[in-house]
């Protein structure tokens, strides 16, 4: 199915139209259990994404990069990984983590301000959030590397934005995943938006799935409102890596719906007019009209999903926020693998001048 | 068996290639040519292109590819032809290597070890001379190692290689073939954070590491015929730094030179010198003195002379030392 559109000649893979239709060759062929619980996640990503926004305005979590919008590339391209694939995520992968596993209250704990949040659970093969823009690329291709030498049957995907793809290191991991031919998926969320800059101030290129071109493996472009051709796409994409047929290129064609941050304010450089258009592609509403068509959304249906992911999504608050910030011990304990006789003076220095709850 | 530092470092890796297969080195020219030091000579045939790489061009590529390996079990090997193009793999190591234990409190860790030729004295193109190891000493996270000797070089980076911390290890391009040393043929480890007293003295301690080492020596020798008895101290890891050991040597001096290949300025003589100020003030006969580098770029190798601390310069430091 990759093979079949090229971006070079400017084609998208679409499953959805805008009604909800699938075009029938291109449908993934999912069981009804399994095309629920694709919009089940993107629910919950985008409760816990809205409560995230919340707790940040009432000072109870940090500076946020919100996911408004990206929920069918999240929850799509997670939904098609297999447990033991590696994924190297960027700053904006809620909807991957819920459906990878991750605890919610884990994430919430990191973007409240503590590291322990980004401790993957044992049996996740989940990297830490990468926030320098780019530079997981290159890791995930490493990763790749150390995969095909264990001769392991997992996959690696990353994930990056429009923004990432004019950094080094997106070109020095492509370039290194080509040669290496290594298992890797990377899947280049395109908002259309760094921070203000759009897209056609990242490259002259047509397209950025076309980059792929130029390292020697398939890229495409895939409509990144579409859960369903995320999925079939990665999915199809994570077979030819497990099968030795070496790496692709996804580029998810989106937009962010919201700001950058919680510190920006996207209204500063994009028209109202843009963003109306856009939520007119509203990635949960399109495929509602898909399941609706399936007979698999009714009203009673979208009452209990929303009421789940509200349930999911406060539990995971409470937990998080039970949890007591950081002490100096755990700042200190995972600098080396043994703390330094020097480091545990000034350890030690520090927690004389604390009460006993900090140390 | 009697061998140079390069060659020493060639049987660390061929050592720790043989006895664990999670080990792979590699990095630009590490595979079919050896290496342009010729460290990695031999490996390639040995071991084959899977455990000894040929890479793309990219320092960033290549430590960012080494995280990777490492958090899935390797232990890379990386090598960065010399210490000048390791900037741009800088982000990978500062904002990755460094912290991935810390930022995942254990979960992931990166126990790769990377290895570059650094330092001056070998009349080098532009770029090939400087001494920048204050920069990742400042790191938290980071191990940084230097050798002085063949033996050293063995130890330290059989040690480095089965570190669970990532290592800098930085090898003095001038000492790679400066002497030879019976080095033994098994594998063996140096501990890391530890420095080592090599010349023991009674009137002032030099703090040394790398290619000074000889220069302190040779400084040592001319003021033993002045009547002047010079104990030196090999750092081997700077960061992090043992500060036991060099404080407990000027206890003992009373007086101490920090000598260093690198401009004074934020140099590593700086926090050393601070150390002891912290540790030793009440048993200093003298101001702690620096000999380094000035803060000038590394001049071109026909200028390359005035730049580098010799054992004259570090004599006259020591008599005023002396005379204090």
């Amino acid at each position: 199915m990759i093979e079949r559109f090229n971006p070079l000649k400017g084609e998208r893979l679409r499953v959805l139209d805008d009604e909800g239709r699938a075009v029938p060759d291109l449908d993934p062929g999912l069981a009804d259990a399994e095309l629920r619980l694709l919009y089940e996640r993107m629910v919950r990503t985008r409760a816990a994404d809205a409560k995230a926004l919340k707790l940040q305005r009432q000072g109870r979590l940090g500076t946020y990069a919100p996911s408004l919008g990206h929920e069918a590339a999240q929850v799509g391209l997670a939904s098609a990984m297999a447990r033991d694939d590696w994924f190297f995520p960027y700053f904006r992968d809620l909807g991957a983590y819920i459906t990878l596993g991750y605890p919610l209250a884990d994430y919430y704990h990191f973007w409240m301000g503590n590291e322990a949040g980004m401790r993957t659970p044992d049996g996740l093969n989940i990297f830490p959030i990468a926030i320098p823009v780019g530079s997981q690329v290159p890791q995930a291709v490493g990763a790749g590397i150390a995969v095909k030498y264990r001769k392991l049957s997992a996959a690696v995907v990353t994930t990056f934005g429009d923004g990432a793809t004019s950094e080094g290191d997106f070109h020095e991991g492509l370039n290194y995943a080509g040669v290496y031919r290594t298992p890797n998926v990377f899947v280049c969320v395109n908002n259309q938006f760094a921070i203000s800059v759009p897209r056609s101030r990242q490259t002259g290129a047509a397209t950025l799935a076309q980059k792929a071109v130029a390292y020697g493996f398939a890229g495409v472009q895939v409509d990144g409102n579409d859960v369903l051709a995320v999925f079939a796409a990665t999915r199809e994409a994570l077979a030819i890596a497990r099968g030795g047929g070496g790496p692709t290129l996804i580029e998810a064609f989106t937009y962010r719906m919201g700001d950058h941050t919680t510190s920006d304010d996207a209204a500063r450089y994009r028209t109202k007019e843009e963003v109306q258009e856009w939520e007119r592609r509203d990635p949960l509403a399109r495929f509602r009209l898909y399941l609706g068509r399936k007979r698999l959304w009714d009203e009673a249906y979208e009452k209990e999903v929303q009421a789940a992911a509200a349930e999911f999504v406060e539990k995971a608050v409470s937990e998080a926020e039970a949890r007591p910030p950081a002490s100096a011990e755990d700042i200190f304990s995972s600098t080396y693998s043994s703390i330094p006789p020097a480091l545990e003076v000034q350890l030690a220095e520090l927690k004389a001048s604390l009460p006993e709850g900090r140390r | 068996m009697i061998m140079t530092m390069v060659q020493a470092i060639n049987r660390a890796l061929a050592g720790e290639l043989q006895r664990d297969d999670r080990v792979i080195v590699f990095g630009e020219d590490v595979g079919r040519d050896g290496g342009v030091f010729r460290a990695t000579e031999g490996l390639y045939d040995k071991f084959g292109p899977e455990r000894v790489m040929d890479t793309p061009l990219a320092e960033s590529g290549a430590i960012g590819a080494a995280i990777g390996m490492a958090a899935l079990g390797l232990r890379p090997v990386p090598e960065i032809q010399f210490m000048g193009f390791i900037y741009p793999a800088f982000n990978q190591i500062i904002s990755h290597v460094a912290r991935l234990r810390n930022r995942t409190r254990g979960r992931f860790t990166a126990p790769l070890t990377i290895r570059t030729p650094y330092g001056a004295g070998v009349k080098a193109l532009e770029h090939h001379s400087e001494s920048t190891e204050a920069l990742f000493c400042h790191i938290p996270g980071l191990t940084v190692v230097v050798p002085s000797n063949p033996y050293d070089a063995k130890g330290l980076l059989t040690a480095s290689i089965r570190s669970d911390d990532p290592v800098i290890f930085l090898e003095p391009t001038k000492l790679y073939r400066a002497e030879k040393q019976e080095v033994p043929e098994e594998p063996y480890e140096l501990a890391l954070r530890k420095a080592a007293v090599v010349r023991e003295g009674r009137d002032l301690s030099i703090i040394a590491w790398g290619a000074m080492i000889p220069v302190a020596r040779e400084t040592a020798a001319s003021a033993e015929a002045e009547g002047v008895s010079a104990e030196i101290v090999d750092l081997r890891t700077l960061s992090p730094m043992d500060r036991e050991t060099i404080v407990t040597s000027v206890k003992k001096t009373g007086r101490a030179l920090v000598l260093h290949e690198a401009p004074k300025t934020c140099g590593l003589g700086a926090e050393i010198s601070a150390t002891i100020g912290e540790s030793a003030l009440l048993s200093l006969n003298a101001p702690v003195a620096r000999v380094t580098a000035p803060d000038i770029t590394v001049p071109l190798p026909k200028s390359e002379d005035l730049y580098y601390p010799n054992a004259e310069r570090v004599l006259r430091a020591v008599r005023k030392l002396m005379e204090y």
